[in-house]
């Protein structure tokens, strides 16, 4: 509602918040050094090369076997974090109970953990030895070393931010909705999924958003428990890696492009959703 | 329906925002609680309604005692000082989600949601959103809503408080038409003493959570019984004159 009033303000140029010129020219400044320039250079080092050799690099089996598997993963893993971190939200905004500031402020750690400590750590537990892997590897299920323990990984990284998104929105939703639903005879389930649910909506696909987009890069966490099983359990940006390593600077740069382009749009995508969303929230 | 509240207690706290309360209404009466900002009129309303459980007391609806029954089986209409429409539903939607509630079938929402429209003189306005919508219109549509299911009472809290002035007046009367119109009981809260004595045929007033006087409006002009009464009633039409 602020921004609104701001930007109509500026239209006709008068200035409700001074300093715009100011602002904007470090807002400009932080977005080209670190976001801009970084991105273009992929760009152009990927415009070294033919379209040719560029679609051959991209569309060559293991490099689209790589990105089936980041895509489905971090998809899959997404989906988990909307449910689970909804349900996080909820209990940590709608319950009192004790140790609930302790459980708060552990939601974050996944980001403070190196993502290098979570994979060796994930790896461990669900190798068929390690605890939780040895329970499923008696069931005939085995996590480690495939695209299961790849979303697992992916879940544990992205959860911060579906739980980060939901709750502020959840702790300022107006009870009322909730009490005229009931006055109109609805129970918990339809209240909760006709009345509530639409209003978390446009948070969730935020967080569902960042958390795809998370697990699409993420790296560290992933590899160790991935085992990088050629055309099953290799992630794109293990595939970017390794071209790195081989010192195919343009091959890595063609990789990471496409990839880019695919993220964009569904970032594009969710952010329009979202927005069409919004339109609805100023009654 | 027949409301009758008995001996009602209620602390938040250690605050207490109703102190023994009781009185009745009876079937097809419009009774309005007024009293000071702070004095419980809420409170009271929530009760019955059941959103809130009284400490003490009990709360009869047709002789029945309901304090164990939870809102949504009380049968109560309720309209909300914000109206709390559901935002992302339209008006139609909104208007028929306590008859969906029902399993009505499809048909039988759409004719009475159509019927509630034309009521309130909204035929057109169904597939809007209430975003779309002026005040005095979400404030029909909130009463609509509420009318829908056929609730045996229909609790309304501070209905005007968001409307300016002008319109205020001209809605209070299309109100009471309304209600009368349709013969539901009803009970509403307001602050406006001029608001009370036009629209009610009860007035029960409240201060500090206890109940000053019940009677017509012309008993409380005319025969206030309390010292709180007569001075609210006096300073109320000097201030409240402008509105
Ligand atoms: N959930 C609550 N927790 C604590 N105190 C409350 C709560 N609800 C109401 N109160 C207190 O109870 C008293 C009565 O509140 P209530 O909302 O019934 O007043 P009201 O007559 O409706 O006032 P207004 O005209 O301002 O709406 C107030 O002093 C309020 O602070
Ligand atoms: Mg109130």
């Amino acid at each position: 509602m602020e921004q609104q009033i701001v930007k109509v303000k500026n239209k006709k140029g008068v200035r409700v918040i001074p300093g715009f010129g100011l602002s904007m020219g470090v807002t400009l400044a932080m977005l080209g050094c670190f976001i801009l320039i970084p991105l273009a250079s992929i760009f152009i080092s990927a415009s070294k090369m033919s379209f040719q050799e560029f679609t051959e690099v991209v569309t060559s089996r293991q490099v689209m076997s790589g990105y089936l598997v980041s895509f489905s993963c971090a998809f899959l893993a997404a989906l988990i974090n909307g449910v689970f971190g909804l349900i996080l939200a909820w209990v940590l905004v709608r319950y009192e109970f004790p140790g609930k500031r302790i459980m708060d402020g552990m939601i974050e750690l996944p980001f403070a953990l190196p993502t290098a400590v979570a994979g060796i750590s994930l790896t461990f537990l669900y190798s068929d030895q390690g605890w939780i892997g040895a329970a499923f590897d008696k069931i005939g299920i085995s996590i480690a070393y495939t695209r299961i323990g790849i979303t697992i990984a992916m879940v544990f990284v992205g959860i911060p931010f579906v739980v980060r998104s939901v709750q502020p929105v959840l702790e300022k939703l107006d009870r009322q909705y909730e009490e005229a639903a009931m006055m109109l005879g609805a129970g918990r389930t339809r209240t909760f999924f006709k009345v509530i649910l639409p209003e978390l909506f446009p948070a969730l696909l935020a967080g569902f958003g960042l958390a795809f987009a998370r697990g699409i890069g993420e790296y560290g966490s992933v590899v160790f428990i991935a085992g990088n099983i050629p055309f099953k359990t290799q992630i794109a940006p293990l595939l970017i890696m390794s071209k790195l390593e081989q010192y195919k600077y343009s091959d890595a740069t063609a990789i990471a492009l496409a990839l880019l382009l695919v993220s964009f749009l569904l970032m594009l995508f969710i952010n329009s959703l979202q927005i069409y969303m919004q339109k609805f929230s100023k009654a | 329906m027949y409301v009758e509240m008995k001996d009602i207690c209620k602390t938040f706290d250690g605050f207490q925002a109703s102190d023994h309360v009781s009185f009745g209404i009876e079937k097809g009466q419009m009774a309005a609680l007024l009293g000071p900002s702070g004095s419980g009129k809420t409170t009271i309303l929530r009760m019955i309604a059941g959103l809130d459980r009284p400490d003490f007391g009990d709360i009869r609806i047709n002789g029945i005692r309901v304090n164990d029954l939870p809102g949504n089986k009380r049968g109560i209409g309720f309209v909300f000082q914000n109206y709390a429409l559901f935002r992302y539903m339209t008006v139609a939607d909104n208007i028929g989600f306590g008859l969906e509630v029902q399993k009505k079938s499809k048909a039988e929402i759409k004719t009475r949601v159509e019927e509630l429209l034309e009521l309130i003189s909204m035929e057109d306005l169904g597939k809007r959103y209430p975003h779309q919508l002026s005040g005095g219109q979400r404030q029909r549509v909130a009463f609509a809503r509420a009318l829908a299911p056929d609730p045996g009472l229909l609790l309304l809290d501070e209905p005007f408080a968001a409307i300016d002035a002008k319109v205020r007046r001209e809605l209070r009367n299309w109100l009471r038409d309304m209600i009368e119109r349709v013969g539901i009981t009803s009970i509403f809260v307001t602050h406006d003493q001029e608001e009370a004595m036009e629209v009610a045929n009860q007035v029960i007033i409240i201060n500090q959570g206890k109940i000053e006087q019940i009677g017509t409006p012309d008993e409380i002009c005319f025969h206030p019984k309390t010292d709180f009464v007569a001075e609210f009633i006096e300073t109320e039409r000097f201030s409240g004159k402008g509105r």
